[in-house]
């Protein structure tokens, strides 16, 4: 098995709150495609819209997301899978393909999941 | 001791017949790209001194391959301490034997043809092919992995230099290994993507042979014997894709006129001007066959009709014999399954034959307005003759310039600059 990261990018400012119920839905959902195209689900996110991104190149702070464009990183998530057919399998499945975004999947090389933080 | 150019030319013919089988169940032994195509080289090599002593095997592909694979498990033998994964996903050697797969999540991959033995060929077809590698690097891993063509004799074939494209290579088999493409057949759901992308290589491999980019001549018909060959082997491993029949149809007819492309001086003809006589009609015949079959029943896809319209080229007895409305129709066809600039410009000429040179440059201009065939130096030729044909001389002038300002080979060049030469003329 192998880890994959997916990207997903929506059109800026990739609000989750535009999304319509059905939209909204179909991202939950997607989770069962994971299991059942071979995957496992190990970890994922769903990011606040590019207005409210802030990026840094050398030492200059600018407003909003890093590469300027049409469609932004809207969240990702990481995957198990046995090779690149099957995570691709499941990617395209992924909501954001039809909402006007898309995906990106990338194999992850190393990587660091820190204990959930203390409830209090 | 066997006479050396007998063995010279038993290794020659092991490498034209037999490179990819080698290299294929070589893969399955290394696990790796370049490991397995390092030790099928070293095969090669060591057989050109061992058939010498000992006389040529009688299958020389199985001592080939059992050569390489040797080499590869001693190697792998050798690195396993430095390894901590495998770099290519392949599957395990049980599922070649009995064809299931107990582990598949997601479906059964497409059956083989035949007994049901999947041709490690396949494979490595599908693997040089895979949508996530970009186009070049298809083609090159094609060429060099499953033709056994050298890295140096590919770049001049794609007019970069030679560490440029080892390079481009490299990344693709890095990529290979990191994302984990696997070694084996698509599943019956993504075939037909798949095999799309695997026809579209081998079409590549022989239009850049067809029509030279750049250099000296118009036709690298290196490159155009490898597609061919590729079409073939394709063919013969899945017997039952009509798009693959079409495919092989439109190579074979078209590769028939091969002979009569150029003049002896290396100037280029037009269909009209070539001798038809000279054109191979064992290859055309072959291709009419496949046709048949490839339009027959449900809808035809993009590479039998094309085939059709270059047989119905390749048939008729002289150009203004040609049948014309025939080909319409079948331009029409191949438009809606197959809606490309290209195809609505090749269209217009046969609606010149068919409806006057006015309409088609109608249709012409509406695919330049269109903006994708910018660069397309084919365009401003098609429309200068149009223009010529209506005797709007100066027009035709004008679009003769755009065409040759587009044009890089220099036999293209020629026959642009002999047009426009011959505008002035009464």
């Amino acid at each position: 098995m192998a880890q994959y990261a997916i990207l997903l990018f929506a059109k800026a400012p990739a609000d989750a709150a535009d999304l319509t119920p059905r939209e909204r839905e179909a991202h939950q959902r997607h989770g069962e495609d994971v299991e059942k195209f071979g995957g496992r689900m190990l970890t994922a996110f769903a990011l606040q819209p590019s207005t409210t991104a802030t990026s840094i190149r050398g030492d200059t702070i600018t407003d909003g997301p890093f590469v300027e464009a049409k469609e932004v990183v809207a969240g990702f998530y990481v995957i198990e899978a046995p090779d690149l057919d099957a995570a691709l399998e499941i990617a395209r499945r992924n909501p954001a393909t039809w909402q006007g975004g898309g995906v990106e999947v990338r194999p992850v090389d190393s990587g660091f999941v820190g204990a959930p933080p203390v409830e209090g | 001791m066997t006479h050396q150019s007998d063995v010279e030319a038993a290794v020659v013919d092991a490498h034209r017949r037999g490179w990819a089988l080698v290299v294929a169940a070589t893969v399955r032994a290394a696990r790796d790209l370049d490991l397995a195509e390092e030790c099928v080289q070293e095969a090669y090599a060591a057989a050109l001194a061992t058939w010498a002593r000992d006389g040529i095997p009688r299958n020389p592909a199985a001592w080939l391959t059992t050569t390489a694979r040797r080499r590869a498990v001693d190697a792998v033998r050798r690195q396993r301490a430095f390894r901590s994964k495998l770099p290519l996903l392949v599957e395990p050697e049980r599922m070649v034997e009995d064809g299931t797969d107990m582990d598949e999540p997601v479906e059964p991959a497409a059956r083989e043809p035949g007994n049901g033995v999947p041709d490690e060929r396949l494979r490595l077809i599908f693997l040089c092919c895979h949508p996530a590698l970009a186009r070049e690097a298809q083609t090159a891993l094609t060429l060099r992995l499953v033709c056994g063509v050298s890295t140096a004799d590919i770049a001049r074939a794609f007019l970069v230099s030679e560490p440029t494209m080892a390079a481009r290579m490299t990344r693709a088999k890095k990529k290979i290994s990191a994302a984990r493409i696997p070694f084996r057949m698509p599943g019956v759901t993504e075939l037909p993507d798949r095999l799309d992308a695997v026809l579209g290589v081998i079409h590549l491999l022989f239009t850049t042979g067809h029509a030279a980019p750049s250099g000296p001549s118009v036709l690298r018909t290196d490159l155009m014997d490898q597609a061919l060959h590729l079409a073939r082997v394709l063919a013969d491993l899945i017997p039952d894709e009509r798009e693959v029949w079409g495919l092989l149809a439109l190579l074979l007819v078209t590769d028939a006129r091969r002979a009569t492309r150029v003049d002896p001086d290396g100037r280029l003809l037009r269909l009209a001007e070539q001798d038809r006589s000279r054109w191979d009609t064992a290859a055309i015949t072959e291709a009419h066959g496949l046709i048949v079959n490839a339009l027959r029943d449900r809808r035809p896809g993009r590479y039998a009709l094309q085939a059709a319209i270059a047989s119905l080229h390749a048939e008729a007895p002289a150009y203004d014999q040609t049948d014309w409305p025939q080909i319409l129709t079948l331009y029409d066809e191949l438009l809606s399954v197959w809606p490309s600039p290209v195809v609505a410009l090749n269209r217009a000429v046969a609606v010149a034959q068919v409806g006057g040179p006015a309409r088609a440059l109608a249709e012409v201009e509406e695919v330049e307005a269109d903006g994708r065939l910018s660069g397309y130096q084919y365009l401003p030729a098609v429309k200068a003759d149009l223009l010529r044909r209506l005797g709007r001389t100066a027009e035709a002038s004008a679009a003769y310039r755009q065409a040759l300002g587009l044009t890089r080979n220099r036999a293209e060049r020629e026959f642009l600059t002999g047009r426009l030469a011959d505008l002035g003329r009464p």
